[in-house]
């Protein structure tokens, strides 16, 4: 349970940590539209942006497993997807026909793509929250969003619940693991049986999980109230954002990087016109 | 005139049962204040009182000339009057200790510059300053809830109210927490009014208020409220320790003088008895 990283923030001091939220934030996005202008089978787009990702790893200074281990948060996502992919795929040249299910040449290159493609979504997403505090990603979405005040939509607390869910996984996930430890004790059984008795085995540990959550939200609610907290009015923000050299260096770089990405879709298809 | 003053005051969350029933009370600034009772005999509710986090049916609850019966004054109240809970976990809002200290002061909107000096004034008062930007969630439980006191000192107040805020610590935690308490007492004039139900705790401070569903039954100072063994016996609390033992040696007819709460005086009476015989 501890090694899910997905989230938790990894101070250092470092170009990356130190680029403005917003910028990060924005970059991300980017990072994530260039993953998926990919096309079909143009690995070498693919290859473009995991080297973008272990560029940025090393300027952040952080250990490139912190930013693996967040693929495994969603391994169990990122399979069904490409089990689906290779089942429900019934073009292409067949290689192994189980007669319910043909599993297709194209079905295999489109599950390893699909693979490829939520990884790499996934790395760039936590180098984000790797990189960038909380508050910092709060105070980044609060002021992106800043327009949709203008349609009454409450930006600032928005962001505030953003900002104290982050902070709080590491907690929930602690008490997981203690009541599920609390369970074993008692005999329950989460190991064994089929996908719905281990489903069901779990609602013993969501239910206390869940009232400790709403009893936690009621303690918060007090301390934040005892601490003068009255919205978004009259607040002042200790962080400053501003935007420096280093942001533009970051924004050339995925600017970049998203141009790299589409010359290598034509590069493939000039590739095969020459062919 | 009293820093902290209660008149009659009564409060029910459910306006059938009165929590706390016609409590009056009043703390002098720079006082170290005890409250004690069992559980659910209302110090929760109390503690809330005292900063309007909740406002009483009937009397009046007066904190520095701020009333909590105007509603514009409800946050001078609470800038006055900052309250530690009991768990830490649950009251720190910010993943960065420097963010969670600031979150006060942002509230209630001051400068940026001056937040950063109140950040510094506030964790090496709690003498946390080496972990201005690391996490709370690797600190330890003495560590988290000095986080919470710097939290709440950021905002300069007046009083700080624990309501058992070392509960859920190991004896280390809590001895860091308390002489952190005792030295913000001492050196920075705070008044500090400690929620508890550890005895041992109660015998530091200048005056004692026993809670008992959800009335003041004796108040007084440590020794005059340990005096009352029978009273505080029922209600439901223990004397602490040293007490204990001293009051069962003299019962049994060892020369002991009246009025030992602690260890160490336990201790030092024993050796004069001893070096006497
Ligand atoms: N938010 C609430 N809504 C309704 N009833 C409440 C609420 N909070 C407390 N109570 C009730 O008020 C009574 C006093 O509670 P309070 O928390 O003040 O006691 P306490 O002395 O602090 O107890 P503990 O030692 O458990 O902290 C209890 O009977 C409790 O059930
Ligand atoms: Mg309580």
């Amino acid at each position: 349970m501890k090694d899910v990283t997905f989230g938790q923030y990894y101070p250092k001091d470092s170009f990356v940590h130190r680029m403005d939220a917003r910028i990060k934030i924005l970059a991300s996005i980017a990072y994530i539209v260039g993953v998926f202008l990919v096309q079909s089978f143009h690995f070498l787009g693919f290859a473009a942006c995991f080297l973008f990702v272990l560029i940025t790893t090393i300027t952040a200074k952080v250990p490139f497993l912190k930013v693996l281990k967040s693929i495994k948060a969603i391994m169990f996502f990122i399979i069904l997807s490409a089990i689906l992919q290779l089942f429900f795929n019934s073009d292409g040249e067949v290689l192994l026909d189980l007669s319910f299910i043909k599993i297709t040449d194209l079905g295999l290159l489109n599950a390893a793509f699909i693979i490829v493609r939520i990884s790499l979504v996934v790395l760039g997403a936590s180098l984000l929250t790797l990189t960038t505090s909380p508050v910092e990603l709060a105070d980044g979405i609060e002021s992106l969003l800043y327009p949709l005040k203008f349609i009454k939509f409450p930006v600032h607390e928005f962001a505030l619940i953003m900002s104290i869910a982050l902070r709080f996984i590491p907690t929930l996930l602690d008490e997981t693991d203690r009541i599920i430890k609390a369970q074993k004790a008692r005999g329950a059984d989460f190991e064994s049986g089929n996908i719905f008795k281990r489903a069901k085995a779990l609602i013993p540990v969501l239910i206390p999980l869940l009232i400790s959550s709403f009893r936690r939200a009621d303690e918060l609610a007090d301390a934040m109230d005892a601490r003068c907290y009255s919205g978004s009015k009259n607040r002042t923000k200790y962080k400053k954002m501003k935007l420096t050299w280093r942001d533009l260096i970051g924004t050339i770089l995925v600017a970049g990087l998203i141009v790299g990405v589409v010359y290598l879709n034509n590069f493939y298809v000039l590739l095969t016109v020459a062919l | 005139m009293p820093l902290i003053e209660l008149k009659n005051v009564s409060f029910s969350y459910d306006k059938k049962i009165d929590v706390v029933k016609n409590v009056s009370l009043s703390v002098e600034e720079g006082e170290y204040v005890a409250i004690i009772g069992h559980n659910g005999s209302g110090k929760s509710t109390l503690a809330k009182l005292l900063n309007a986090l909740v406002l009483p049916d009937e009397g009046s609850v007066t904190v520095d000339g701020f009333s909590s019966a105007d509603k514009k004054q409800v946050f001078d109240i609470r800038k006055t009057v900052g309250v530690v809970f009991q768990n830490p976990d649950n009251q720190l809002v910010a993943s960065i200790v420097e963010d969670d200290v600031a979150f006060g002061p942002e509230n209630v909107g001051i400068k940026r510059e001056e937040i950063g000096e109140r950040i510094n004034f506030a964790l090496s008062a709690v003498g946390m300053e080496k972990f201005r930007r690391s996490s709370p969630m690797h600190l330890s439980g003495g560590q988290k809830q000095r986080i919470a006191i710097a939290g709440v000192l950021a905002l300069k107040p007046k009083v700080l109210v624990l309501d058992e805020s070392t509960a859920m610590l190991d004896p280390q935690g809590r001895k860091e927490v308390l002489s952190v308490v005792e030295r913000l007492n001492r050196t920075q004039k705070v008044t500090v009014i400690n929620v508890t139900h550890y005895m041992d705790e109660v015998v530091r401070a200048d005056k004692v208020y026993v809670v008992n569903d959800g009335e003041i039954v004796l108040s007084g100072t440590p020794s005059e409220i340990f005096k009352k063994k029978e009273e505080i016996k029922a209600c439901g609390l223990e004397l602490p320790l040293a007490a204990e033992i001293a009051d069962a040696l003299i019962q049994r007819g060892v020369k002991l003088p009246e009025g030992i709460l602690t260890e160490e005086r336990l201790a030092e009476e024993l050796c004069a008895l001893k070096s006497k015989i």
